[in-house]
């Protein structure tokens, strides 16, 4: 761990520049893809990856450059090709940085059970394998896939003010899907993938579920294609964790990020129906709604000591009783906006600047379990697993779909409906938030894919929510 | 030393290092890119990114592996790397069994595109989006430099891609929040023709100060604009051509391809890499063919790349990741621009959409957003600009029934994508006149 960490800091050490600040992250991840699909290993697909980003601060105009070169001479030259561009684009910057703080932190932040062994590839394929032949034999199953992502990144924070901040993480994504056909329609059910992933070792594979659930997940693909299109119109909408991730991402998450509040992202993801003024006073949500930006939850994918940017990171409420508080907003927003945010500067890799991101954004508990849950609901549906999302780039008029819908009337669940869509708008969506499902209702879950800024980035965003109750939400169905 | 230069050191390192039973593909990625972003016509972020690595697969008796590799641009350290690649490979292969969709192509084809036009100073470049957009809300990233994509094999294969592309892509806000959205993006800057560029966004602009006209959910006629229209294919091209989710009943078209639907005859989509701005060749080896997808709105040719072509028995034809097409070019029609207004009569101007999805996917329904000047057309004239609404549709009555007349002038619009690296991919789009299109919210 850390092997390349004395030789980056001499050589770090031993950069010249005239800039009055300059920063080095150093980034290296190694990863591995495994993949078996209807019974037959896919060719593993295994990466390493590892380079450098100098930025440097001349006269409060910042620029960066990037380089896959880590030679002494590599990061020398990059350091000065950022001083030109800063020269350069000087009378043209945005922002004066002069008075903006530096980091100066030094620690260390692992995830949980790092250096555990991890299961040996022949292993993993073995797992993979006897859960892909666990999948019921049935001419209407057509397709099928059991996944296992390892990714395992390290990097390195140096900069000009004797900030050294050494981050070693392992994430894990395991994912199990089964594709029903009866000759006319698909559908597809699945565990894990795009909305499940956690930091840690071999217990990921436990918690996410996927160990045995391959026979569960193809009845019901095969349930879904026997039933009845999801009926229109209003009704109180159960949403289990794993289609809440998605709400909470969409409509509370990408709203809240300062830099879209600010306009940067007006050109590319958007901006946000939420303005400055709005912190301290909107109702966001119903006096249920309870969010935080929490990086303490060690399995949580998006847990970390500090932000890319070197800022140290804290649990913080974002919306309370439903007002909003404060933006998701790291350093160099809360500095152009004189906003308090949080430490949630993040870049995807060394070859893209921090910009203010989602991390760890979560729904705090309520009091009501499960069966609480449903019994309260007279005419309504239960709605669970994102398969589809759209939503308007200032963050508010949505429609979003899952895999697996189930009516619910008069307080019990009743059949299953394929194709379940709901349509609202955000600001109006959360007000309406009835119920709270307690800590047993309450799942630590995220995506490895959050899209955002220019140039392109993908960053793993971890999210944790019970399951929640929403009055009178526009549902409705498939086909044309 | 050259970037293909480099690669082909590598790659003769490579076939010196591997036993008589071994075969490998290699292939390269690299750039050297400026980007800038600005905001409120000011420079945001400034940088540079240099990057280079390699997609190494190793194959020995049926069994195969990969791994990327990140390179550094020196060859000693490269080497090396490539060598710990090659032993990790052979270490992992004893560990798997036998593929039986493994397909390699044996043919030692060759494939030499480098174009090398010089491309504008990024200062120079900044200096004239400041000039024009002064006094102006501007967002957006410039991106340029050179890109370089490169093929060898152990058969003997050998391809190389380079070339010089710059990209503008921002927008221009009024003080309401209504925006227009401008590209100028190609080989060889032209301070004019960008300057004509950011005029005609700057005159749509005014338009849109004008008060928005409320709409309610319903069925209107509307005119998509090619960016509009790239958006709409843009969800066709998510797995609607691939020939696996077509065999995994998960493609998006798959009434089409089942022949249980067709779409409007006037509807003819090809895969036209000849000509195009991406690589003649695939990263897994294959030439890419040209390929006839719609032909007078029936289905015909798929994407298939190697493992879609040994497990259904199909022959491979250069597809690439995901098999989408990344050259989709779709025929002109019979409709002017100088006519769009008056034959649109009554109904939207919609020159942009986002963030599409499907709202149901195997009958081929999707939904989105209007972004960017949207306008409402009364009697032929602009009237005023819409708010953003969303819309529930499906490609079946878009592309099919609902279909009146395409535009003959089409749009070359290149990809602004800069996901892990800058991106290739192409369309070249008209417009499309459509009799109804569905308002939800």
């Amino acid at each position: 761990m850390f092997d390349f960490s004395a030789q980056l800091k001499q050589r770090f050490a031993a950069l010249q520049s005239s800039a009055q600040f300059f920063s080095l992250r150093y980034v290296k991840q190694t990863s591995q893809h495994l993949s078996v699909r209807k019974n037959v290993p896919e060719p593993p697909q295994l990466s390493t990856d590892e380079g450098a980003m100098l930025t440097v601060r001349i006269d409060g105009v910042e620029a960066y450059a990037a380089t896959n070169d880590l030679s002494q001479q590599g990061l020398q030259t990059a350091l000065e090709r950022a001083e030109v561009q800063a020269r350069l684009l000087a009378p043209h910057s945005l922002l004066d940085l002069r008075e903006h703080a530096v980091a100066t932190s030094r620690a260390d932040y692992l995830s949980p059970n790092l250096t555990s062994a991890f299961p040996s590839l022949s292993d993993c394929y073995a797992l993979l394998g006897s859960e892909s032949a666990s999948v019921p034999k049935d001419d209407r199953l057509v397709n099928w896939q059991v996944s296992l992502g390892l990714e395992n990144v390290e990097q390195i924070y140096l900069n000009s003010a004797g900030a050294e901040i050494r981050q070693a993480q392992r994430f894990v994504f395991p994912g199990l899907s089964v594709t029903a056909y009866d000759g006319k329609d698909s559908q597809t059910r699945s565990l894990g993938r795009e909305n499940f992933g956690q930091q840690g070792g071999v217990e990921v594979i436990t918690s996410c579920g996927i160990i045995g659930a391959a026979a569960n997940v193809a009845d019901q693909a095969l349930q879904l294609i026997l039933a009845p299109n999801t009926p229109t119109g209003p009704r109180d909408l159960l949403l289990t964790p794993d289609q809440m991730i998605l709400q909470i991402h969409e409509s509370i998450g990408h709203p809240l990020e300062l830099d879209r509040i600010l306009g940067d992202e007006r050109n590319y993801a958007g901006t946000s129906f939420v303005k400055p003024s709005d912190f301290g006073s909107l109702q966001y949500g119903s006096n249920l709604l309870n969010v935080t930006f929490d990086p303490e939850i060690p399995e949580q994918l998006a847990s970390y000591g500090y932000d890319d940017d070197g800022t140290p990171a804290s649990k913080q409420f974002l919306i309370k009783n439903g007002i909003l508080e404060r933006p998701l907003g790291g350093a160099l927003s809360q500095y152009r906006s004189g906003m308090e945010g949080v430490a949630n500067s993040r870049a995807c890799s060394w070859n893209r600047a921090p910009i203010d991101r989602m991390a760890n954004l979560n729904i705090e508990p309520g009091d009501q379990s499960m069966a609480q849950l449903i019994s309260g609901i007279e005419h309504g549906i239960l709605m669970s697993t994102n398969r589809s999302w759209s939503i308007d780039d200032a963050r508010n008029k949505f429609q979003f779909g899952c895999e697996w819908g189930q009516l619910i009337e008069n307080g019990e669940l009743k059949g299953v409906v394929k194709n379940p869509n709901y349509r609202a708008i955000s600001a109006q969506f959360w007000r309406n938030l009835s119920a709270v499902g307690d800590a047993s209702t309450f799942k630590v879950l995220g995506t490895p894919n959050c899209g955002k800024g220019e140039p392109n980035q993908v960053v793993r965003v971890g999210h944790a929510s019970p399951a929640c109750v929403f009055a009178n939400v526009d549902v409705f169905g498939g086909d044309a | 030393m050259s970037h293909q230069a480099r690669f082909n050191a590598l790659a003769d390192w490579l076939r010196g290092a591997v036993t008589s039973q071994e075969r490998f593909t290699l292939s390269y990625n690299a750039e050297a890119s400026d980007f800038i972003r600005f905001n409120h016509a000011k420079v945001r972020q400034a940088g540079h990114v240099q990057q280079a690595s390699l997609h190494f697969k190793l194959v020995e008796d049926g069994r195969h592996a990969d791994l990327n590799l990140t390179l550094s641009g020196d060859d000693a350290v490269d080497r090396q790397r490539l060598n710990e690649a090659l032993h990790q490979l052979r270490e992992t292969l004893t560990l798997l069994p036998v593929d039986p969709y493994l397909l390699l192509n044996d043919d030692a084809w060759h494939s030499s595109n480098v174009q090398d036009a010089p491309l504008p100073d990024s200062a120079h470049v900044v200096e004239q989006i400041a000039q024009l957009g002064e006094g102006l809300d501007l967002v957006g990233i410039y991106a340029a430099g050179p890109i370089y994509r490169g093929f060898a094999s152990s058969s003997g294969a050998l391809g190389w891609h380079q070339a010089n592309s710059f990209n503008v892509d921002w927008s221009l806000f009024h003080e309401n929040g209504q925006a227009v959205k401008a590209n100028y993006a190609g080989h060889a800057w032209d301070d004019e023709a960008f300057a004509r560029r950011f005029a005609l966004a700057r005159e749509q602009l005014e338009f849109l100060g004008h008060p928005s006209h409320p709409l309610p959910p319903g069925q209107y006629r509307a005119y998509l604009a090619p960016a509009a229209l790239e958006e709409v294919m843009s969800m066709l091209c998510w797995g609607g051509f691939s020939a696996q989710s077509l065999a995994d009943k998960t493609s998006p078209l798959q009434r089409l391809y089942d022949g249980h639907a067709t779409l409007s005859p006037l509807v003819n989509l090809n895969e036209q890499v000849s000509g195009s701005l991406s690589p003649a060749f695939s990263g897994e080896g294959y030439p890419r063919a040209d390929l006839s997808l719609v032909v007078d709105g029936v289905a015909k040719d798929r994407l298939i790349d190697s493992r879609s072509a040994a497990e259904y028995d199909l022959t491979a034809n250069g597809a690439g990741w995901g098999e989408s097409p990344s050259a989709l070019s779709m025929n002109g029609g019979s409709l002017a621009l100088d006519d769009v207004l008056k034959e649109l009569g009554t109904g939207l101007y919609i020159s942009n959409l986002w963030y599409l999805n499907f709202s149901d996917r195997t009958a081929g329904r999707i939904t989105g957003m209007t972004r960017f000047a949207t306008f409402w057309v009364e009697d032929g004239k602009i009237k005023a600009p819409v708010s953003t609404m969303r819309f529930d549709d499906s490609l079946f009555s878009l592309l099919g029934s609902a279909l009146e007349q395409l535009t003959s002038e089409r749009e070359l619009i290149l990809s602004a994508s800069t996901y892990s690296q800058r991106q290739t991919a192409s369309n070249l789009l008209p417009g499309a006149l459509v009799s109804r299109l569905t308002l939800t919210l």
